[in-house]
């Protein structure tokens, strides 16, 4: 075999692979419902799980749905349609209760052995498969107006400490003022500020001798970043008591959170539930009361995430809106810890607490709010080691259970107020539709070009009709196996590109052509032909890439879901119609003595 | 199959005056039709914010007995369009209160079922009005990004005039599809926007495939005027445009016809596009590189400098 005929295998297989990738798509997905028991853990091992199952086919069968179960790391049930996946959610929220989380979910139907090459079918965006879209906007503004309050109090405790007495401090429209009785307690002041808390900076004095501050550029960026990730986390966790697995709660520029939530049609509740309040208290342990016995007057007894039980006093020391940051960390030899700062009002009680119960137990309690009703979990316990102030550590603990505890912290309540600012809904019809509309313009597009081709450039017409087909598998696979979402804009931008995408082959083609008609021979034609297109092809090909990527870059939404497309199309047509037509042209024409080449003149 | 048995031999750039005339009125108009006061474009929800609702029937249904329901029911001055089927259609309500989304949903539920009583909202977007001029801003950022990175290639990978011209020509489509848009009042949304860069896209795509055959003429071609090359270069690729934009085109009249109403302004914007786009290529980008004195110098320099760079 000679290196083109390797070329050629090579191709081959490119081409297998590709049509690989792209089959979980001609699969589609199934309406399914999942299953995951509340305590974190998978669902309590295969007794159990066993009776579940009978428990769960039974109900279902007695309400004639015919289902499909699967068993995983949690328990998938798959339905032929959409209603029925919703009559089984209804009927499995009566049966099973609170200690399961019952989600709707699209699983896709990819057989086993396709699933096991990890193969998966393109997802679909909110308006080809229905669902809703919010986008809030966090008021991170008010966040820095606390924090910036906050800090008031500090300074003033620690100028006083520096002996650098000060006229007035206090905390006005987004900036601290400070005024001093003379300029040289300010210079001292100003040093101090400079080199202890380098998150401030200085803005233009007012008068001589007074000051204010602003947090840097920074320390806002911090603040922003930090606000956002809280929010985040926390639209995330609520996201997903909505049930809905594969919902999307991504940041968008500087403030905005974009929620997706596929499937959902009821905006009411999943605005409730979004919206709804969490909070964090502070319990100290009653070590007197017995676990087995009821809890005593002015205790209550409590679970945590394991279910252990575990009994504290009522008095709550601190709450948590104290809390203004929690990170994880290590303490001196090198045992994880969760700091945590506290600031506001209302500290009084917990710092004298602490220090009055030094080596006893206190307790961090996660509180929710949900539909009226109240759910309070034990989130840690750990024992004072000494007085607490502003800033202390929680040690004790495994480093996962730091870093989750700190983030239940930080996710407890929601850090800044969020406001709605757009809603969309798709009904599920609207969905099919547009993918029905979608496809039909691809097939009209495909089968016009195709007809085109074929009829102006006969044989050679058909090879870049083969390449063209081989483009959009190798589209279809590209955006399977990277993840991409398609939307109907997506759609557009194949389309498009399908249109393009013969660009390259034209210009091949008629270069060829201009060859033949100055006396070339065929084959030396075909040579000029593809070389001297060549830098045609990459200047305009590389130009239109780079508008793409700017488009996806900076645009949102649809113009989004339209560069995606239309960038994966333009990589994907450079290498089809250079490299496959130029093959498929040599193994169409494998003489080295090629008479007439039937290229439509 | 062949457009031209022959080599063709039009003379492009003998109407080059008149072109440059036109193209110059249309941009004006354009220019107008966005800036007029009580004009400019026809924004779409994503830009204004407010509410928008798709409706579907189970027969069909009069616009105007759609529209006197609404105006019975207190949404006076909302906008009632049918795209495709009477059996579907988009509502864009008049700014409404606070009420929350849920709320006006079930009542316009309520009131499309006095018409049909199986009559359904197929889709609600509720938009507010910050959010709009974000939007706005960043469509605009991402067409004067577009266009200078290209320029800045054009001007790496071929000369400086061929950049101005090909920007000025993107320039030109965009300003005169928008113009189209503000002028027929059509709306203007986000999928819209996307069109418009895609346009840009096309069209310097376009732009490109003619001044390389330029640069490579320039090269080699011993006789003629810069005029002469560039009317020549035109003619050697007009094949190949009639035959790109004519595929082109039939794909988006298929999105046009058979997309559906969230593809039909990005369609109809992107058919205006690849038609002006064409004609920018050659009437436009073309053109003012010649008014801008490209001549067989600009490229022989370039040529030479480049050879200098690849010497050790």
């Amino acid at each position: 075999m000679n290196k083109f005929h390797w070329k050629l295998v090579g191709l081959i297989g490119m081409v297998l692979v590709a049509a690989l990738y792209s089959l979980p798509n001609w699969y589609g997905e199934d309406p399914a419902v999942q299953l995951r028991s509340l305590g974190g853990d998978a669902l309590d091992g295969p007794l159990k799980e066993k009776a579940l199952e009978e428990k769960i086919s039974h109900a279902l069968k007695e309400a004639g749905l015919p289902v499909r179960l699967t068993v995983g790391e949690e328990l998938l049930l798959r339905f032929k349609t959409s209603e029925e996946q919703l009559k089984a959610k209804d009927i499995l929220n009566e049966i099973l209760g609170e200690d399961y989380s019952i989600a709707l979910n699209l699983a896709p139907a990819t057989p086993p052995w396709l699933a096991s090459l990890k193969a998966e079918p393109m997802k679909l965006g909110l308006d080809l498969r229905g669902g809703v879209h919010f986008l809030i906007t966090v008021d991170v503004a008010s966040i820095v107006g606390h924090r910036l309050e906050s800090l008031s109090s500090e300074l003033r405790q620690e100028l006083r400490k520096e002996g650098l007495s000060y006229h007035s401090l206090e905390y006005k429209q987004g900036k601290l003022h400070i005024s001093f009785s003379d300029a040289a307690k300010e210079n001292l002041a100003v040093d101090f500020l400079r080199s202890q808390h380098p998150e401030l900076m200085a803005i233009k004095p007012v008068e001589a001798t007074s000051l204010e501050f602003a947090f840097t550029e920074k320390m806002l960026d911090q603040i922003r970043n930090e606000t956002l990730e809280q929010t985040l986390t926390t639209l995330r966790k609520r996201v997903n008591e909505l049930g809905v697995s594969e919902a999307l709660v991504q940041r968008q520029g500087l403030n905005q959170v974009v929620v997706e939530l596929p499937g959902i049609q009821d905006t009411a509740r999943a605005r409730d539930i979004l919206g709804k309040t969490a909070t964090l208290k502070f319990l100290m342990r009653d070590e007197k009361a017995n676990i087995q016995l009821p809890a005593p007057v002015g205790s209550k007894l409590y679970h945590d995430r394991l279910k252990r039980p575990v009994i504290l006093k009522n008095r709550i020391i601190l709450s948590g809106e104290a809390v203004v940051g929690a990170g994880s960390g290590f303490d001196r030899d090198g045992h994880p810890t969760v700091n945590i700062r506290l600031g506001g009002n209302g500290i009084g009680l917990f710092k004298q607490t602490t220090r009055d119960n030094i080596g006893h137990q206190m307790a961090v309690i996660y509180v929710e709010n949900h539909n009226n009703k109240t759910r309070e979990t034990v989130i840690s316990v750990a024992t004072i080691q000494s007085a607490l102030g502003n800033n202390f550590q929680i040690s004790g603990l495994q480093l996962n259970e730091a870093r989750d505890l700190a983030l239940l912290l930080r996710s407890g309540a929601m850090p800044a107020a969020l406001s709605i600012v757009e809603e969309r809904i798709v009904g599920p019809n609207m969905g099919q539709d547009n993918i029905q509309k979608g496809m039909l313009s691809v097939k009209v597009g495909l089968g016009l070009v195709i007809f085109f081709m074929t009829v102006y450039y006969s044989l050679f017409g058909v090879l870049a009709n083969i390449a063209l087909a081989i483009n959009l598998l190798l589209m279809i696979a590209i955006m399977s196996w990277v993840g991409a979402t398609l939307t109907l804009p997506g759609i557009a931008g194949i389309v498009l590109t399908l249109g393009m995408a013969v660009d390259a082959n034209v210009l091949i083609f008629e270069r060829i052509r201009e060859e033949l008609r100055a006396g070339a021979s065929p084959v030396l034609s075909i040579q000029r032909g593809f070389d001297g297109a060549f830098s045609s092809i990459i200047d305009s090909n590389l130009t239109t890439l780079i508008v793409g990527l700017l488009l996806f870059t900076i645009g949102s939404g649809p113009v989004k879901g339209f560069a995606v497309t239309l960038s994966i199309g333009i990589l994907t047509s450079l290498f089809t119609a250079i490299t496959v037509t130029r093959a498929l042209v040599q193994v169409s024409y494998p003489q080295r003595m090629i008479k007439r080449l039937q290229i439509g003149i | 199959m062949e457009f031209f048995k022959q080599k063709t031999q039009f003379n492009f750039m003998e109407m080059r005056k008149f072109t440059a005339a036109v193209s110059l009125i249309f941009c004006i108009f354009s220019l107008t039709c966005l800036f007029m006061p009580k004009g400019g474009l026809a924004f779409g929800l994503d830009f204004t914010g407010g509410t928008q609702v798709e409706v579907g029937f189970s027969q069909p249904v009069d616009a105007s007995a759609l529209r006197e329901l609404l105006d019975k029911a207190g949404f006076g001055d909302s906008r009632v369009q049918q795209y495709g089927s009477t059996q579907n259609a988009l509502i864009r309500l008049a700014k409404q209160g606070d009420e929350p989304a849920d709320a006006l949903r079930n009542k316009l539920n309520a009131l499309f079922q006095q018409l049909d009583p199986k009559a359904h909202i197929r889709a609600m977007d509720v938009v507010g009005s910050e959010v709009g001029a974000q939007l706005a801003e960043q469509g605009g950022l991402a067409v004067l990004a577009a266009i200078a990175a290209t320029m800045i290639y054009i001007a790496l990978r071929f000369e400086w005039r061929l950049a101005i011209s090909a920007a000025t020509a993107l320039c030109h489509d965009s300003l005169i599809v928008l113009g189209i848009f503000a002028f027929f009042q059509i709306e203007f949304d986000l999928a819209t926007l996307a069109a418009i860069l895609a346009v840009v896209g096309y069209s310097l795509n376009d732009t490109i495939v003619v001044f390389d055959r330029v640069r490579e003429n320039l090269r080699k071609v011993r006789k003629g005027s810069p005029s002469e090359i560039m009317n020549l270069s035109l003619n050697q690729t007009l094949s190949r445009t009639i035959m790109t934009s004519g595929t082109t085109l039939l794909v988006v009249l298929a999105l046009l016809v058979f997309g559906g109403q969230s593809l039909w302004g990005f369609s109809l914007a992107l058919l205006c596009g690849i038609v002006i786009g064409t004609y920018s290529s050659i009437y436009v980008a073309s053109n003012l590189a010649l008014a801008l004195g490209l001549d067989k110098k600009a490229m022989a320099v370039r040529k030479a400098a480049n050879d200098d760079e690849l010497l050790p």
